[in-house]
């Protein structure tokens, strides 16, 4: 199919954009790397009379440390994200993350900032951004603000972000010495979104491990965190007893949504297997 | 509404200028409007990859990329690639793998494996697959596909040994 018709504007700054959120309010879509934008164009699901594309923004570029985070710009594609020495040195869990979104074409132009906007509970960056205990840093008509992801995600597709802010940036605190990540999901293809897929961090402390956060993609209407399973853990050593007792937690602990093709029966085992491959790799 | 945008874009070294309505793809300004007509179209929505061009450098879809957004910038598309002789050798190993079959999805799969084999050399086998799984070939020639990228990817370096 087609786009219906719409206009199109492409504005040099941030505050051009928000400007034009404020007139046009719902009827205007903001336009990054369009990888989910414009399949909902093409197929007529979205019929914005506005499409505002940012991607002339310089400020929204660039991957850099500032103090004790990497700010990673809402325009930095998924690529450049993968291929990033100060990513892979800062926040390897997004350097494993990467590849696993979509398809190299698809890497090149979608980014950062629209994942984490547009909040597929199945995505990667959500989730990589829930198990780093990130920032999103966004700007609207009252300035800036700094959200945790935490609290970013509210529902489906449904994020804190007011309807004339846009998300300018993400941040994560740097890797420390000794932190621990790991990411793994099932998919149908590789390339495809996550049938349920698992992204987590913790802190070494000799064999045991701190702080842990497990992240989950496909479960839940949101990206969603274990968080009585993450407690059970906490200064435990990943052993095979203490990832047994972890898996059993999980399970009761996760209340998947199904999918087109998986019940929430097979979803919560496959939740128990991603944890068992994480925790075994975490004691190796 | 809707007013037609300039465009200006260099397609496969040749300078065009012309004026776009802002909804119409990428593939469609190729075909329709430059015809050319290697870039195919399958899904429109980004999954099959029939419509994988170069902008600036890089694979993209052209189906969730508007005509618009390549203004200023530089798309190469399989004509370019193949009159400049770039990949010849993809080419001739598609021939002689037997991958083309009824060559919908080659333009898409040529554009990509390029990008491959210029920027991971070593590829292993199952990289290739990998990497090439954001193509679809609807006469599932997938085998032959994935012989003929790797069998280039020896010629080279072969070649710079």
């Amino acid at each position: 199919m087609k786009a219906a018709a719409f206009d199109y504007v492409k504005p040099d700054t941030v505050d051009q954009v928000i400007a034009l959120l404020q007139t046009h309010g719902d009827d205007a879509r903001v336009l990054a790397g369009g990888q989910t934008l414009m399949a909902t164009l093409n197929m007529r699901l979205s019929e914005p009379l506005m499409v505002i594309d940012i991607t002339g923004i310089a400020a929204l570029r660039g991957i850099e440390r500032r103090g004790d985070v990497l700010r990673i710009g809402a325009l930095a594609t998924h690529t450049q994200i993968e291929e990033s020495a100060l990513v892979k040195q800062h926040a390897p869990l997004l350097t494993e993350a990467a590849p696993h979104i979509a398809h190299r074409a698809i890497r090149n132009s979608g980014t950062w900032g629209g994942s984490i906007a547009y909040a597929d509970p199945a995505a990667e960056w959500p989730a990589c951004l829930l198990a780093l205990g990130g920032t999103v840093v966004v700007q609207g008509p009252r300035g800036e603000r700094r959200i945790a992801a935490d609290d970013f995600y509210l529902g489906l597709y449904t994020t804190a972000l007011a309807p004339d802010e846009i998300v300018i940036a993400g941040e994560i605190p740097l890797a420390r010495p000794g932190q621990w990540h790991g990411l793994s999901e099932l998919a149908r293809r590789h390339g495809d979104y996550a049938i349920v897929g698992l992204a987590a961090s913790a802190q070494r402390q000799g064999a045991a491990l701190s702080g842990v956060r497990l992240a989950f993609m496909g479960v839940a209407t949101t990206p969603w965190r274990a968080r009585r399973t993450e407690q059970l853990l906490e200064g435990k050593v990943p052993d095979a007893a203490t990832q047994a007792m972890a898996v059993a937690s999980l399970r009761a602990e996760i209340d998947p949504l199904p999918d087109l093709t998986n019940t929430p029966e097979t979803k919560r085992h496959l939740a128990g297997v991603l944890l068992q491959r994480l925790l075994a790799s975490a004691h190796a | 509404m809707a007013d037609l945008h300039p465009l200006h874009v260099t397609v496969n070294g040749q300078a065009h200028r012309c004026s776009i309505a802002p909804r119409t793809h990428l593939v469609d300004f190729l075909r329709e409007d430059l015809g050319l007509k290697g870039s195919h179209l399958g899904c429109e929505h980004g999954v099959c990859g029939a419509c994988t061009v170069e902008l600036n450098g890089q694979i993209v879809r052209g189906c969730l990329t508007l005509a618009v957004q390549a203004d200023g910038g530089s798309v190469q598309t399989i004509e370019g690639l193949s009159q400049s002789g770039v990949i010849r050798d993809l080419q001739q190993a598609f021939v002689a793998r037997n991958a083309l079959q009824c060559g919908f999805c080659t333009s898409g799969m040529l554009m990509a494996a390029k990008e491959l084999v210029e920027t991971r050399p070593e590829a292993t086998r199952a990289e290739v697959r990998e990497w090439i799984s954001g193509n679809y070939c609807r006469c599932t020639g997938y085998h032959a596909i994935v012989d003929a990228i790797c069998d280039v990817l020896r010629q080279r370096k072969e070649t710079q040994a």
